[in-house]
């Protein structure tokens, strides 16, 4: 089953609440984003690439799983985009898909050390996966 | 400053703060009874989830706080939190009940609570309940062992600071409050440029270069002004600054710093 | 029984498109004394102008109602019209089927009939109007100027040029304003004092232009044509006329530690200063703040080496009253402060400016005599970067919304200049959009891109770190999908300016109308650019809208020539519909005098008869020349004695009992 761009889009647009428009693309949020380097779509694209309805490809980039939630692009943004709630929107928008987990509770015992706070888990799973 | 002496809140820990994080917690503890503040931990609480689900349509991800925040509404008491990452969670998940209709009716639809939650309570970090109930002027007065002599950073981290329109903690970008803290218990605040960038939080299950990468420049941003010890508030950014400190500074929770300055940190 | 001619406007397809015209003109054909209805393309027009005196004198029309337009438009010309064909003005009346009808309906069948109904108002109106005659009032010949920038200076000059007395009132203890304080202006790189201090000389030395400086307008009071205002003019602590500039005193002034202004805190001053060296009046100021005489009683050195002996500890402010026909508002602007935008470290490290307080490094009688220099160790920047539309252009609710206009010119400026002087500095700047409308800008910003090999780069900075003494500059360069670090010496940020925060003060005192961000409104965007809505009130400057040195002094001009054509009238007519009361029915209770936005009411004791009895009672008065016509009078009097004439109670019953039929 094929959705089409143009349904993805409005999904992406329901459930962030972002309006896409008010971008005046000054690149704010790449400039700050700490993540910048490890991503393939950088924030000002992925913001763009949203309000082209590209949302495919988002749902491909490495972006997702870079973002740290941090609320750099959120605070900073001078027009008040959100560019963190359309990440998260087309992260959702891939782990809600049957089998989609980017990591599941199998991936953790790998990952442990004696000090890891369960809040680590809890939070990489919550954005990981929707097991 | 208002002197209350049976200052009373209740209590939200999150899930770590009773495990990995006992140190944050127990010490807050102790630290409160010297100051004549009453925590009184909520009786039924879970985990908050960590992060705060942005999305608009996901709401069983919001119940937890929302529970936490209807039981201390009904005991008409601020929920205090300890954690950034808790009280991240809960104000945001309390902002989105005091001002998403779409939210809250379906938040209520699925609770079925005896009175709808709407916002009632108020959500309040221990920082700025010592700041605005107990004051840094009366914390001063009550400390027995002044931290003279030390220089210790305080990272904020991000999730205390952003989104500032709803964590209305501090300036985002150029807080105070811990710095005044520090003050307070006769400590030299060490400011640095990095002290409210993200240490990487759960990236470092994902990447942790990356998180390294970001700790790393905390850390000598910190190191760089002379500071001999880092504070934090988050068991996240605890584990990150200290797996990536390499022994360079002291990583502390500030409640410990507190509980030492109070001279309540022994037993 | 009046004989009423009723024309009805198609206004082209904006009226005619939702209303049908002709009906509306038949309908009201049957209404009492209705002698004449038409319809027609254009009213305001010649022809429908001459179709209006026409009728009068045909038919010998006794009142006119227009079904057109606001009367905001058009009711001028209407009444010009009517009385160019010897009926009184105040017979005619607008019914206002765009604006309220065809422009916010779609159904025209509905639209029609609203119409109708509303042709019908204002023919019920008509028949209760009476020929008003409108007050005349004086012109006091003299204006006065609020702000001694290059705006104020530049209006008040040509004011004075045309033979009317003008006074600058300047809150500082000079002249100048922003202007004084830039280095070089763009697009021509002149010397900003070069060009400006003769003009500031010309305006002291005018015989028609009086300066009060380190003064502040305190009260006004009055209307177009004869304002009456108090001006305070703070003491110096100097007697200006005994001072002779020599500047001893500051020399000798042992307080030297307050932040200068002037500078922008980027140096000190001593309390006993005179801002700048080309001040004038060329007399100095005591900050009493900063006095070590004032504060603890000890000193008093200034006055024992003043060889003219003009110190003067006892000097208290001074109240003047003066009366003026026109007001001109120059009050500038201020750069936002920049608590909200941490990010780029301002508070940490003094190697981040302002471009204001860049401007006065560049500047040679600056804080470091014109050399570029980092303010924290005084070497060289071997690296600069300039940050663009800080704190403009935002709706998050941390800055301004708007762009701030200058700042895409200056710092290309800043750039060019900095190249200029050390062509080995690395000089970037980020920005968002270039912005260069004006004539030769466009060239000008080239200039630094393609001869002056500035980095123009098209991203934003997200964070500027302190680290070592340098500055970690990280942004993002959009064009190459890059995130990059730049080590800088120095960042400049392009603040975005808002108005003087004395302004929403004057604005009330004026009662002229200001918008949401404290600039003065105009009382047309387009065609009247100048002028506040309120009546003898003019604009110039910043203070109207962001603007560049070009745009104020052609503005400051503009509102010279306004100012000009009321002050040389001889007579101003007022507006006859203002309030009256009916002293019989007055019971004397204050209640519209509280009311009074404008002050217009006052009370006073009159023999009233009646009944046969003479009785001394306290009755409301109306100074018909105060009176805006604004009604909450009307409506407050519980006794029904204050009336609106042209807008009667009963004539407003009678519109209602029309659209009730």
């Amino acid at each position: 089953m094929h959705t089409s761009e143009a349904q993805l889009a409005r999904t992406i647009r329901r459930i962030s609440g972002v309006d896409t428009k008010k971008c005046m693309k000054c690149g704010k949020c790449s400039g700050t984003c700490p993540s910048f380097a490890e991503m393939d779509t950088h924030p000002h694209r992925f913001v763009s690439m949203v309000e082209d309805g590209d949302i495919h490809a988002l749902m491909q980039s490495n972006t997702l799983w870079k973002c740290l939630s941090c609320f750099a692009c959120v605070e900073r943004c001078p027009r008040g985009v959100e560019p963190a709630r359309l990440v998260e929107a087309v992260r959702l928008l891939v782990i809600r898909g049957k089998g989609a987990n980017h990591m599941t509770a199998n991936d953790i015992p790998a990952l442990l050390d004696e000090a890891l706070p369960q809040q680590a888990i809890a939070s990489a799973l919550r954005k990981y996966s929707k097991a | 400053m208002l002197r209350m002496d049976k200052m009373k809140y209740s209590y939200y820990p999150g899930c770590t703060l009773k495990t990995k994080a006992k140190d944050l917690d127990q010490y807050a503890r102790k630290s409160a009874q010297a100051l004549g503040v009453e925590m009184e931990e909520l009786p039924d609480w879970q985990c908050c989830g960590a992060v705060y689900p942005m999305a608009e349509d996901e709401i069983a991800t919001r119940l937890s706080a929302v529970r936490a925040l209807d039981s201390a509404g009904r005991q008409g008491q601020p929920l205090l939190t300890l954690c950034s990452a808790c009280h991240h969670v809960v104000k945001r998940v309390n902002n989105d009940m005091q001002t998403n209709a779409d939210i809250r009716l379906r938040v209520n639809n699925y609770l079925e609570l005896d009175t709808p939650y709407t916002g009632q309570a108020d959500v309040l970090h221990y920082l700025e309940m010592l700041r605005d109930h107990v004051g840094f002027g009366e914390l001063k007065r009550r400390v027995k062992k002044p931290l003279t002599g030390r220089k210790i950073a305080a990272y904020y981290g991000c999730l205390l600071l952003r989104p500032s329109a709803v964590m209305q903690f501090d300036n985002p970008e150029n807080p105070t409050v811990i710095e005044d803290f520090i003050r307070a218990l006769g400590a030299q605040p060490v400011e640095y440029s990095y002290r409210n960038e993200c240490c990487g939080g759960y990236i470092v299950l994902e990447d942790a270069g990356l998180a390294a990468k970001m700790c790393g420049n905390i850390l000598a941003s910190a190191r760089e002004k002379g500071a001999d010890t880092v504070l934090t508030a988050c068991p996240l950014c605890m584990y990150n600054l200290n797996k990536n400190s390499g022994g360079q500074v002291e990583v502390r929770y500030f409640t410990e710093l507190l509980a030492q300055a109070l001279d309540v940190d022994h037993e | 029984m009046q004989k009423v001619g009723v024309f009805v406007c198609w206004c082209g397809s904006n009226i005619a498109a939702t209303v049908d015209v002709a009906a509306v003109a038949e309908a009201v054909r049957s209404e009492p004394g209705v002698v004449y209805s038409i319809d027609y393309q254009y009213m305001c027009s010649e022809g429908g102008q001459s179709a209006i005196k026409n009728a009068i004198q045909e038919h010998g029309l006794t009142g006119v109602v227009v079904c057109s337009c606001s009367p905001r438009m058009h009711e001028n010309t209407f009444r010009k019209a009517a009385a160019a064909a010897g009926l009184n003005p105040y017979m005619v009346e607008i019914a206002n089927i765009r604006e309220q009808c065809s422009w916010i309906h779609k159904d025209m069948e509905e639209a029609t009939q609203k119409a109708i109904i509303l042709a019908r108002t204002a023919i019920a109106k008509l028949h209760l109007n009476s020929p008003l005659v409108a007050g005349e009032s004086e012109v006091v010949k003299r204006a006065l100027v609020i702000g001694g920038g290059i705006a104020g200076i530049q209006t008040a000059q040509d004011i004075a040029d045309c033979g009317f007395e003008v006074d600058i009132v300047e809150r500082s203890p000079t002249i100048g304003g922003k202007m004084a304080q830039l280095d070089k202006t763009f697009p021509t790189l002149d010397c900003a004092a070069c060009i400006l201090t003769p003009k500031m000389v010309d305006a002291a030395a005018h015989e028609h232009i009086g300066l009060y400086t380190y003064s502040e307008v305190e009260e006004v009071s009055g209307f177009v044509g004869n304002f009456a205002v108090k001006i305070r003019q703070k003491a110096r602590s100097v007697r200006g006329e005994l001072c002779s500039g020599c500047g001893v005193c500051s020399g000798k002034c042992p307080s030297k530690k307050t932040p200068s202004e002037f500078d922008q805190g980027l140096s000190n001053r001593s309390a006993i200063y005179i801002p700048f060296a080309q001040a004038i009046p060329n007399v100095p100021v005591i900050d009493r703040d900063a006095c070590i005489k004032f504060k603890t009683g000890k000193c008093g050195l200034c006055a024992k080496v003043c060889s003219a002996g003009a110190i003067d500890y006892e000097q208290q402010d001074e109240i003047v009253e003066r009366r003026y026909g026109a007001i001109v508002v120059a009050t500038g602007f201020k750069p936002i402060a920049l608590e909200r935008y941490g990010e780029y470290g301002y508070a940490h490290s003094p190697d981040v400016v302002t471009s204001l307080e860049f401007e006065r490094l560049c500047n040679a009688a600056g804080p470091t005599k014109g050399k570029l220099l980092r303010p924290s160790d005084h070497k060289k920047p071997k690296t600069i970067v300039f940050i663009q539309c800080v704190g403009s252009r935002s709706d998050d609710g941390c800055g301004k919304t708007y762009c701030s206009k200058i700042c895409c010119m200056y710092t290309a400026k800043h750039a060019m200049l900095v190249k200029e002087k050390y062509p080995d500095t690395e000089v970037y700047v980020f920005y968002i959009d270039v912005r260069t409308p004006g004539k030769n800008f466009d060239e000008f910003q080239r200039r630094a891109v393609e001869q002056y090999d500035v980095h123009y780069i098209k991203g934003m900075v997200g964070k500027v770190a302190e680290q070592n003494g340098h500055l970690r500059v990280q942004a993002s360069d959009l064009l190459a999908d890059r995130q990059i670090v730049i080590d800088a010496d120095m960042v400049v940020l392009a603040t975005a300016i808002e108005p003087d925060p004395t302004a929403r003060s004057l604005g009330t005192m004026l009662t002229a109308s200001m918008d949401q961000n404290d600039f003065f409104t105009e009382a047309h965007p387009k065609l009247r650019p100048v002028e506040s809505p309120t009546a003898g009130v003019f604009l110039s400057g910043v203070c109207q809208g962001p603007k560049d040195i070009p745009e104020t002094v052609a503005q400051a001009g503009a509102a010279a020539a306004k100012a000009v054509a009321l002050l040389c009238k001889s007579k101003l007519l007022g507006n006859p519909c203002v309030a009256g009361s009916d002293s019989m029915l007055c019971n004397g209770c204050s209640y519209c005098e509280s009311v009074c936005p404008y002050g217009a009411i006052d009370y006073v004791y009159k023999d009233i008869i009646e009944h046969g009895k003479k009785e001394l009672r306290r009755v409301a008065r109306v100074n018909d020349a105060v009176c805006q016509g604004c009604g909450a009078c009307t409506v407050t009097c519980p006794s029904g004695a204050m009336d609106l004439k042209g807008f009667t109670t009963v004539q407003i019953m009678a519109e209602v009992d029309a659209i009730c039929r």
